[in-house]
């Protein structure tokens, strides 16, 4: 049994993950809805646009799949782009590996699995504001369910009944997980590496928004990155002239 | 049964990159200049996911006017949580100059 002193049980991190995802789960469910709507529209069978939401668990990716099928791309093309469009998941299991590494590997398997930008931005905020937390993959646990679940759900939603939500993007739904992104960075740029590393990353994703296979957003990881460097580097070169000096 | 074959392909594919790094493990370990790189990951990714979102919501170049109520609700948002640090507050503010804007400026 957990002592009072040992932090939160394995069963409430799991619901303060779902809770904390809750938001993104708003965001999300529109895009699965229309995603289960363009199944429906293209060649795929109903249970074959079930199963890619089951086993991809990508979102992007599944849209650009159904666009590549309509566009009677090739399987290799259509594979390589999903590697593309996907790449940036592992930046994230980089980033978080030091919280889960001493996990058992079925554990590491499945979060592994479950990871998405939702879950992701979750996390990072968490492990900033927790980072010893025992229960932290309870918690990570918690917030990828909820996020698989809700996909599946409006998945089936839109395959069933998509036609009945037509207007369904102009909603802004989406705005929540804008939201949710902006609690989670504000309180990481108190920082001038990191303001000018998301400033710099902003403007690159801004201005190559239309490039495709999300090679905008890789370039602004990149430039920011390298921002971020640079400035920690000059600031760290500073201090240690004045120590000498 | 094509089709069947891509799903099942794209699925390794994807689970392969999100996967590889965790079940690696305790076996990658990162030279200190990228251990410090990946701190930095965090903020530049989830800032490009939406900054597009904000500055253009239609997709149609630079939207900075009154007429852009995803605009007005992020700075709500970097505004509150600025000044209080507390996130939820953040996202319900944020969601309810979202939603007032979208009827009462626009509607």
């Amino acid at each position: 049994m957990d002592s009072p002193h040992s932090g939160p049980t394995k069963g409430a991190s799991l619901a303060a993950g779902a809770r904390d995802t809750l938001p993104m789960l708003v965001g999300a469910a529109p895009f699965g809805v229309i995603f289960g709507t363009l199944v429906a529209a293209s060649p795929l069978a109903a249970w074959q646009g079930q199963m890619m939401s089951l086993t991809v668990y990508a979102g992007s990716s599944q849209f650009i799949a159904l666009g590549l099928v309509a566009g009677h791309a090739g399987l290799a093309v259509i594979w390589l782009t999903t590697f593309i469009v996907n790449l940036r998941h592992m930046l994230y299991g980089a980033a978080l590996l030091p919280h889960v590494a001493h996990l058992p590997a079925r554990w590491r398997w499945l979060l592994g699995f479950l990871m998405t930008d939702e879950t992701f931005a979750v996390m990072s905020g968490h492990y900033a504001r927790h980072p010893r937390a025992p229960m932290g993959h309870w918690y990570f646990l918690g917030s990828a369910l909820a996020m698989y679940g809700n996909w599946q759900l409006w998945t089936l939603v839109g395959l069933l009944f998509g036609a009945a939500f037509p207007q369904l993007q102009s909603l802004g739904l989406d705005f929540a997980m804008v939201a949710t992104f902006i609690a989670i960075v504000v309180p990481q740029l108190a920082n001038l590496p990191r303001f000018a590393a998301a400033l710099a990353a902003g403007t690159t994703a801004f201005l190559g928004q239309d490039l495709p296979y999300k090679l905008g957003l890789m370039a602004a990881v990149i430039a920011g990155v390298a921002v971020g460097l640079a400035l920690s580097r000059w600031r760290a070169g500073g201090l240690t002239r004045e120590r000498t000096a | 049964m094509t089709y069947t074959i891509m799903i099942l392909g794209m699925a390794a594919v994807t689970v392969f990159i999100k996967a590889s790094l965790f079940v690696a493990g305790d076996r990658v370990s990162f030279p200190p200049l990228l251990k410090e790189a990946l701190g930095f990951v965090p903020v530049t990714v989830l800032t490009a996911i939406i900054m597009p979102m904000i500055l253009s919501p239609r997709g149609q170049g630079l939207e900075l006017s009154v007429d852009n109520p995803q605009l007005a609700g992020a700075i709500a948002a970097i505004l509150v949580c600025a000044l209080t640090g507390r996130q939820l507050l953040t996202i319900v503010a944020a969601l309810a100059v979202f939603f007032g804007w979208q009827m009462g400026v626009m509607g």
